[in-house]
C-alpha cells in the first residue's frame, strides 16, 4: 500500500516559532508545521529560477508562420 | 511574462524524423500493445508538454505521491494521476514497447516499472467516491489490473478533425508573445456559451492583457454538444462580442475525469503550460452529478501556493430583472425572485424544442449557430 508523504524535523528559534504561532489560526492554518510549509512552498515557488525557452529563432518563426496560416496572426 | 512551464521546463517528446522510421521499420520487434483513446490522447499532451514536467506515465512512487499528497514525489503539484494501465504485461520492466492505438503505432515508451495498485484507495483519493456511477470512477473500475510507468517518445499523432483549432503550448506561447500578451486569463470548456459564460470570461478579461477559450475536445457524453458545435459558436461570439486584440480561441483534446476539486488545478496547470498566466475556477468545476459542493475547487487552491498560476474565482452569472442585466450574487442586491439562472440543461431542452432562448440567455448569433446543425448533440 502507499506511504503517507515523509517528513523531517527542522530547528527554527522559539521566539520566531511563538510568533508564527500566533498567526497561524487567523491565517487560516491548523498548525505551525502547516502554515510553515506553504510560507516555504510559496517563497521556493517564486525564486524558482527562470528557465530559457528551449526553441530556436527558426523554430519559433516555423511556429509564427502556422499561427500567420491558421489566422492567428496577420 | 507568460507563466513558464510546469516544473520549469517545457517538455517535448517527439521523436526525431530518422529515429522515427526506424522504429515504425522494425515494429515487430518490440512488444505490442493496445491503448484506448483517452491513453492516446494523454501521450499526445505528455508529448507536446500540456502535461510538463511529466515525461510519461507515472510511476508508483510519483502515483502513490499522487494519491496521499496531490503532488509528484519531488513536491511539484499534480492532482490526477496520469497513469497507463494494462490487462496482463506481455512485456519486463527495462523493455522498450510500443503502443497501438487501433493499427495506429502511437508511442514507444521505455518500461520503467509494472506495478500493481487498488482500484477503491484510487477512486476514493481522487473522486471521493467509490460510487460506480461516477463516470471517473466507473472508468478506473474498468481499468487493468497492472499499471506502468515509464517515458514515453510519440510518433504518431491521431487524426484530429479540428487540427486546425488544435495549438501546441509552443505555439500558444508564441501567440501570447506576439500578440504582447504579459497576462493571460485562460477559461476551459466544454459547452456552447451562453451570456453567464460571456460575463464570467469578460469579468476576468477586465484584469489582464488577454483572454485564451480554450474548448477542451474529446469523447463526449450523449447529449453533449459536438465539437464543431462548440467551436462555430464560439467563433460566432467572437465575431461579434469579443475584443480581436484582446480574446483567442483554440482547442486542446483531453479526455475528462470529473474530478472536480482535483481535476480543477489539473487543468490549471495545463493551461500554465500553454503560458497562461490567470484560469478561471468555474462553479462546479470538472464536477458531475452532486458529488462536489460547487465551491468546492475554489478551496482546494488556497493548498497550491507555489502552483504557478493564479486562479480567478468569478461567481455564477445571472440575469436580474430589476438590475437590467448579468450580475452575480455578489453585486446584484435584489432577491431570488429577479433572478434568472441560465442552465446550460434548460438552454438545451429549449434548443432541442426548437424554442429560441431570449437574449439574456443566449446571443441570437450563437442560436443561429446551434440552430444550423440538424443534431448538434452527440447521440
Ligand atoms: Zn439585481
Amino acid at each position: 500500500m502507499m506511504e503517507m508523504e515523509e517528513f523531517v524535523e527542522v530547528k527554527i528559534p522559539k521566539s520566531l516559532y511563538d510568533r508564527i504561532k500566533e498567526r497561524v489560526e487567523e491565517a487560516g492554518f491548523d498548525s505551525v508545521d502547516e502554515y510553515v510549509t506553504y510560507v516555504l512552498r510559496e517563497v521556493l515557488a517564486s525564486l524558482e529560477e527562470e528557465e530559457e525557452e528551449v526553441f530556436s529563432e527558426e523554430e519559433e518563426e516555423k511556429v509564427k508562420e502556422r499561427l500567420r496560416a491558421l489566422g492567428y496572426l496577420d | 511574462m507568460v507563466s513558464k512551464p510546469h516544473g520549469g521546463k517545457l517538455v517535448r517528446r517527439i521523436v526525431a524524423e530518422r529515429t522515427r522510421e526506424r522504429i515504425l521499420s522494425e515494429q515487430s520487434e518490440y512488444p505490442r500493445v493496445q491503448i484506448e483513446h483517452g491513453r492516446a490522447i494523454d501521450i499526445e499532451n505528455i508529448a507536446h508538454g500540456v502535461y510538463s514536467p511529466l515525461k510519461g506515465f507515472l510511476t508508483s512512487d510519483d502515483f502513490g505521491s499522487v494519491l496521499d499528497n496531490m503532488r509528484l514525489s519531488n513536491d511539484l503539484p499534480w492532482t490526477i494521476p496520469i497513469v497507463l494501465d494494462v490487462e496482463k504485461p506481455n512485456f519486463d520492466e527495462g523493455d522498450a514497447i510500443l503502443l497501438y492505438y487501433e493499427d495506429l503505432p502511437v508511442a514507444r515508451m521505455h518500461v520503467e516499472e509494472i506495478y500493481t495498485y487498488d482500484k477503491k484507495e484510487f477512486s476514493v483519493k481522487v473522486f471521493k467516491t467509490d460510487d460506480p456511477a461516477h463516470p471517473g470512477v466507473a472508468r478506473v473500475m474498468n481499468m487493468g489490473d497492472y499499471l506502468v510507468g515509464g517515458e514515453i517518445e510519440l510518433l504518431n499523432e491521431l487524426p484530429n478533425p479540428f487540427a486546425k483549432y488544435t495549438l501546441r503550448p509552443v505555439e500558444t506561447r508564441v501567440l501570447f508573445k506576439e500578440l504582447g500578451w504579459k497576462t493571460i486569463v485562460a477559461f476551459q470548456t466544454r459547452n456552447v456559451p451562453h451570456l453567464g459564460h460571456e460575463y464570467v470570461q469578460k469579468a476576468a478579461l477586465t484584469f489582464v492583457d488577454g483572454l485564451f477559450i480554450n474548448p477542451v475536445l474529446g469523447r463526449k457524453k450523449k447529449g453533449d454538444y459536438k465539437d464543431e458545435v462548440i467551436i462555430k459558436a464560439y467563433e460566432a461570439l467572437f465575431k461579434h462580442y469579443y475584443p480581436k486584440d484582446s480574446a483567442t480561441l483554440a482547442t486542446v483534446r483531453y479526455e475528462m475525469r470529473y474530478a472536480g476539486p482535483r481535476e480543477a488545478i489539473h487543468h490549471a496547470i495545463m493551461r500554465k503550460n500553454m503560458g497562461a498566466t490567470h484560469f478561471i475556477v468555474g462553479r462546479d468545476h470538472a464536477g458531475v452529478g452532486d458529488y462536489y459542493g460547487p465551491y468546492e475547487a475554489w478551496d482546494l487552491f488556497d493548498e497550491f501556493p507555489d502552483l504557478g498560476i493564479t486562479p480567478m474565482f468569478i461567481r455564477e452569472a445571472f440575469y436580474c430583472r430589476k438590475c437590467g442585466g448579468m450580475v452575480n450574487a455578489k453585486i446584484c442586491p435584489h432577491g431570488e425572485e429577479f433572478h434568472v439562472h441560465i442552465s446550460g440543461t434548460k438552454l438545451r431542452k429549449m434548443i432541442m424544442a426548437g424554442e429560441q432562448p431570449p437574449e439574456y440567455m443566449m446571443r441570437p448569433e450563437v442560436y443561429e449557430v446551434v440552430r444550423s446543425f440538424e443534431n448538434p448533440f452527440v447521440e
